[in-house]
């Protein structure tokens, strides 16, 4: 069936590392999505799977056999690509035929099979245009229905919505939730949209630099970043680090940073301590940051951005450094250039280690 | 009332309607217009003059010249004959085998030249270390010019000095003076000397298809053959058709190689049009028939260019 597993995969061209000794595991029918900031290596790792790339070492096995010398079109995959890659001299009908047609599917098959994905899509009044006839969001349709016709083991999609704009977008991501679930088909989706990612993946296997950050459930990916990286890459506004030292304050453990100081949980003190990390960086939220007489925090509101159904406040603390807050746009809109005092909930303080940047966790 | 009346009284109208509304401060649409186009003129009027003189003057005179017979020997006053010579050169076995030669001389000439232009291009469009040599290589001929490419399959061919014979093959009579081999033979200097031109033309065209097209094929089940038949051939239908164009009108337009090579022989199997109005005017001294052969070469390639395009360019596919 659909289960994809790369094992110690590396991909270099020339002297660059693109992919760098990845291993993940994508069960079947999983939604899995690949993110990462462009250059990340996701790209590449995506056309491993399909076999437009060789790995250099490792191992790709779809289904239970290993397919490194198999032929992308023996792989049992489709992949919908960002341009989209419709064949331009032919109709949308001959398009979504073309998979069936190299595959000497009978002429009256392939009939029934592209008219359930013209329906499927939206696309039976579209099927004797040509691509250059249709719209953006026609097109990435076309794509879409090229790549189920066949009823794949497993779908790649490489930034698929990144042509739509911001309206479709939304639409289109919906839509391919909703086919994922009714084909019941193993996905891979490359994007380096965190709502994407965050929206459409039951997991999601973030990449930088060619290596693998982390893989988790959104939420959790969210919740408990794995390392620096993460914890900056998800989250929009990005999540607020401060590099310091873990002090006593008066009896309690905390943080201290060139800006403030922010008290920890006597847990996660403990856990820094034990880590024998010589500096740490602490994160917060901007939604976990509040407003308090006695917060640790001093610093003044720089700029208001209003979205409407919320606000991000970005605030300066003392030695300079930026740190923004999220309020909803329920309460009052403070004033620019106010003084404010805030403080952060321990519990949902983030602890890295400043050196190795990885996560330090509670005991 | 009549209709001229008519027409002028509602100009009026409309002209002092305007002025009756504002005082107009700009002249009205149609002088405007007009003005515009005599700045057109204008403009063109240099390259008109040019033309006219290097080009219209020369093609309407070498027309009016095909209604005068060339006396027998020089010195006579030339004769009016209306059509009748049109009629006679056209008419003649001369010409009708001179077209027949340069059809044929077409046909060996441009699929060849494009199958194999398009075969160097696909093998060059490979990514491969090194390939930058070969695709050098491929487009080498481009600076060659026809003189030099004659020259040196004049040589190959030579019966004494030539390849051929260090070879051991050694026909009788050798190849440019055999009526059955000659034509072939100049053919294959042509394919030689313009698979440079075809060759950048193919590359450039291969290289304007995406890499995802191919790659969405691949994961489609296309195999190479199908790639190629249903992918690369239908996109690069444009660079294809332009090179057909230009290959059949270069081949109405052989001289230089058959006049270094063959002189139109053996037994004018190689006297192709262009070179038939070169020998009918320099050898004959006969300018009233050549210029109604210039008249038929001219015929014949603007037909041959608005036939292609016209049955060609449904087939072609531009762009996206």
């Amino acid at each position: 069936m659909g289960r994809v597993v790369l094992d110690h995969v590396t991909k270099k061209f020339d002297e660059v590392v693109a992919v760098d000794d990845l291993s993940l595991e994508i069960e079947d029918r999983e939604f899995l999505v690949l993110l990462g900031p462009s250059g990340c290596g996701k790209s590449t790792a995506l056309r491993v799977i399909a076999g437009l790339e060789d790995p250099t070492s490792g191992t790709v096995t779809i289904g239970d056999r290993v397919v490194n010398d198999v032929e992308p079109k023996d792989r049992d995959i489709a992949m919908v690509f960002q341009s989209y890659a419709l064949y331009p001299h032919m109709s949308v009908r001959k398009n979504i035929e073309f998979p069936l047609r190299t595959r000497h599917v009978e002429p009256a098959d392939r009939q029934i099979a592209v008219n359930e994905a013209a329906v499927a899509l939206g696309l039976v009044g579209l099927l004797n245009r040509k691509p250059a006839q249709l719209s953006g969001g026609q097109r990435q349709r076309v794509a879409l229905a090229r790549a189920i016709v066949r009823r794949p083991a497993v779908f790649l999609m490489d930034e698929p919505l990144s042509n739509l704009d911001a309206q479709l977008r939304i639409q289109t991501r919906a839509e391919l939730i909703e086919l994922q679930r009714n084909l019941q088909t193993t996905v891979v989706y490359v994007t380096h949209d965190q709502v994407e990612a965050m929206t459409m993946g039951h997991r999601i296997a973030i990449m930088n630099d060619g290596v693998l950050q982390q893989v988790g459930p959104p939420q959790s990916v969210y919740e408990r970043p794995a390392n620096l990286f993460v914890a900056r890459f998800i989250g929009n506004p990005p999540m607020n680090t401060m590099e310091g030292r873990v002090v006593d304050r008066e009896g309690v453990r905390a943080v201290e940073f060139e800006g403030g100081c922010l008290p920890l949980d006597p847990a996660h003190a403990a856990a820094a301590e034990a880590s024998g990390a010589k500096s740490l960086v602490v994160g917060v939220r901007p939604e976990h940051l509040a407003f308090s007489d006695d917060g640790a925090l001093h610093a003044v509101i720089t700029v208001v951005e209003s979205l409407g159904h919320e606000r991000h406040l970005i605030c300066r603390l003392t030695d300079g450094q930026m740190i923004i807050v999220r309020q909803g746009s329920d309460v009052p809109r403070p004033a620019e250039g106010t003084a404010v005092r805030l403080a952060a909930d321990p519990m949902h303080l983030h602890v890295f280690d400043a050196v190795t940047e990885r996560r330090i966790d509670p005991r | 009332m009549s209709t001229i009346d008519g027409g002028a009284t509602l100009g009026e109208t409309r002209s002092s309607a305007v002025v009756g509304v504002e005082e107009p401060k700009r002249p009205p649409r149609s002088r405007r217009r007009m003005r515009e186009i005599g700045l057109a003129y204008l403009l063109l009027l240099p390259s008109l003059v040019i033309f006219g003189v290097f080009i219209f003057y020369p093609f309407l005179r070498n027309f009016y010249l095909g209604f005068y017979r060339t006396p027998p020997f020089p010195g006579l006053p030339m004769r009016y004959v209306g059509f009748d010579q049109y009629r006679d050169v056209l008419t003649s076995t001369d010409f009708l085998d001179s077209v027949k030669t340069t059809v044929l001389f077409m046909i060996m000439t441009v699929p060849a030249g494009i199958a194999l232009g398009l075969g160097l291009a696909v093998l060059a469009h490979q990514r491969l270390k090194g390939i930058g040599v070969y695709r050098t290589i491929f487009s080498s001929t481009v600076a060659t010019s026809v003189a030099v490419a004659s020259v040196i399959f004049g040589t190959l061919f030579n019966p004494v000095v030539g390849l051929l014979p260090w070879l051991g093959v050694n026909p009788r009579p050798p190849i440019l003076d055999n009526p059955q081999w000659a034509l072939p033979a100049v053919a294959l200097v042509t394919i030689w000397q313009t698979l440079g031109l075809t060759f950048i033309l193919m590359s450039s065209g291969l290289q304007a298809i995406p890499d995802e097209i191919h790659e969405a094929a691949r994961v489609d089940g296309a195999g190479a053959g199908t790639r190629f038949w249903k992918i690369t051939i239908p996109l690069l239908s444009p660079t294809i058709f332009f090179a057909v164009v230009i290959g059949g009108i270069f081949a109405f337009q052989t001289f230089g190689q058959i006049d270094l090579l063959t002189q139109g022989g053996p037994l004018k199997k190689t006297n192709v049009l262009t070179y038939f109005v070169y020998r009918t005017l320099r050898t004959e001294n006969n300018d009233g028939k050549a210029a109604v052969l210039a008249v038929a070469l001219f015929t014949i390639t603007m037909t041959l260019t608005l036939v292609q395009m016209r049955f060609l360019e449904r087939r072609v596919h531009y762009g996206r």
